[in-house]
């Protein structure tokens, strides 16, 4: 293959240009996502029946279920961003594992609140030891401690090879956790279902729910590149173009 | 085994040896751990057998992390760790005796007192065994992921807390099945399933652990 096809591809180690790049993706990702979460917010709480068993409680799903999925995919994203900055040493791909990991645990919490709030009139308890319920709690101790030990160090440097040995340990680990739960849980009482299965959900419910997810991924993209653009504004304070730009 | 290998292992043996005082810490911290719960919570025999195979579990699990935050300390203040990168033996083999030696010294005493702690907690001695055997197992797991987490946070200051944020997340599965193998046991269930999958953690740990530890170590020495 011509070497120069790949030509572009190294622009994406330069911080100013990425920098240009996530500033000028950003707004595109904030208004798609307005756009997706008004449209499925609007189907979710409106123009959908409520449910025959859950009345209108189970319109937390509309949340809860992006945010559980986002909370996966966004530990998914900063094991594999960790995992290219220590093979290749890209200190960008560093950045974007520490912009993301606020933002993962927030996903998770809202995940887990949003879970929490349904299972009181649901289940009758904020709180089950059910398999999902409990390895999301514990991916949300993954982020925190990827989090505490990022900030621990004082070379950001250092901070962030060392968060991304424990971020890649964890995405060995994750399965093992999540199986292990599984097993654990389904000795413990019989495994809670939140419906029949996906094919049981109505259509006027599926379209709003699938509008949310995308437009929680756009979300999660927008806030993404905005906090990379802080993050790597922080990283290359000494840097001249970066005294232009701020 | 090679030289450097033997070296270090007999090295760190006799450290541990001439501060026999020290060795005693996690051992004694697991029977104080194990203590409280009765105390805790109610020295009925029933409730101390449905809790007992898990409270041994989580003593072991939190005496195993405590044995672990020093790993690499010593090495590390005195510049001996920088020695231990320039061996021509690979980091990744010299983290391995490194642990394997700690678990000798810190986790062996543990798993070697569990039963005296089950007899406490009115487990069953007919299950003993199983119970020691899961602790065997998983001690070593422990020792494994409880070396990666020190090898991160060695060269920092606050190191004290941080350590078991990191690596109890990660022990869950461990816990999990462990508990579940002495629980089974002593139910008179068949503890194999979990014993098996605790067995396939621990190769699954000696074969990938190393690789993580010895990152962890460069990126220690590196900052």
């Amino acid at each position: 293959m011509d070497r120069h096809s790949w030509a572009w591809f190294h622009r994406f180690a330069s911080p100013p240009y990425v920098y240009r790049f996530a500033g000028a993706l950003a707004p595109w990702c904030a208004w798609t996502a307005l756009l997706l979460i008004g449209f499925g917010l609007y189907g979710g709480l409106w123009s959908s029946p409520p449910d025959y068993q859950q009345g209108d409680g189970f319109r937390i799903i509309y949340i809860h279920v992006p945010s559980a999925y986002l909370s996966m995919m966004c530990y998914a994203l900063l094991a594999l961003a960790s995992a290219v900055g220590l093979v290749w040493r890209i200190k960008l791909a560093h950045a974007v594992a520490v912009a993301a990991a606020p933002l993962g645990a927030s996903f998770t919490f809202l995940a887990l609140v949003t879970g929490s709030l349904w299972g009181k009139p649901m289940w009758g308890t904020f709180w089950v030891w059910d398999a999902r319920l409990t390895s999301e709690l514990i991916l949300l101790f993954l982020y925190l401690g990827f989090i505490a030990l990022n900030r621990a160090y004082e070379d950001p440097r250092s901070g962030d090879r060392a968060a991304a040995v424990l971020a890649v340990v964890g995405v060995v680990n994750l399965p093992i956790i999540h199986y292990s739960v599984v097993w654990w849980s389904s000795l413990h009482q019989g495994s809670t279902r939140f419906f029949g299965g996906e094919a049981e959900i109505a259509t006027s419910m599926v379209i709003p729910l699938l509008l949310m997810i995308l437009g929680f991924t756009m979300l999660f993209g927008a806030c993404l590149l905005k906090r990379m653009q802080a993050e790597i504004l922080a990283r290359e304070r000494d840097a001249a173009w970066a005294a232009e730009v701020a | 085994m090679s030289r450097p290998l033997f070296a270090l292992m007999s090295r760190d043996l006799k450290l541990a040896y001439r501060r026999r005082d020290e060795l005693a810490t996690p051992a004694i911290f697991f029977v104080l751990v194990t203590t409280l719960f009765p105390l805790g919570l109610s020295p009925q025999p029933d409730l101390l057998q449905s809790i007992g195979p898990g409270v041994v579990w989580v003593a072991a699990l939190l005496a195993g992390l405590i044995g672990q935050q020093t790993l690499f300390k010593g090495d590390f203040d005195d510049g001996s760790l920088e020695q231990l990168l320039l061996c021509p033996v690979s980091l990744e083999l010299l983290a391995l005796t490194r642990v394997a030696t700690h678990w000798l010294t810190a986790g062996l005493p543990i798993v070697l007192l569990s039963p005296l702690m089950g007899l406490l907690m009115d487990y069953p001695a007919h299950a003993m065994g199983e119970l020691v055997l899961s602790l065997l197992l998983g001690t070593a797991i422990l020792s494994l992921l409880g070396a990666v987490g020190a090898a991160l946070t060695v060269g920092l200051r606050q190191s004290g807390m941080l350590m078991p944020i990191l690596v109890l997340p990660l022990a869950v599965p461990v816990l999990i099945f462990g508990a579940q193998a002495a629980a089974q046991a002593a139910g008179g269930g068949d503890p194999g399933a979990a014993l098996y999958l605790l067995a396939a953690m621990l190769v699954l740990g000696i074969t990938l652990a190393p690789f993580a530890i010895a990152a962890a170590v460069r990126v220690s020495l590196e900052s």
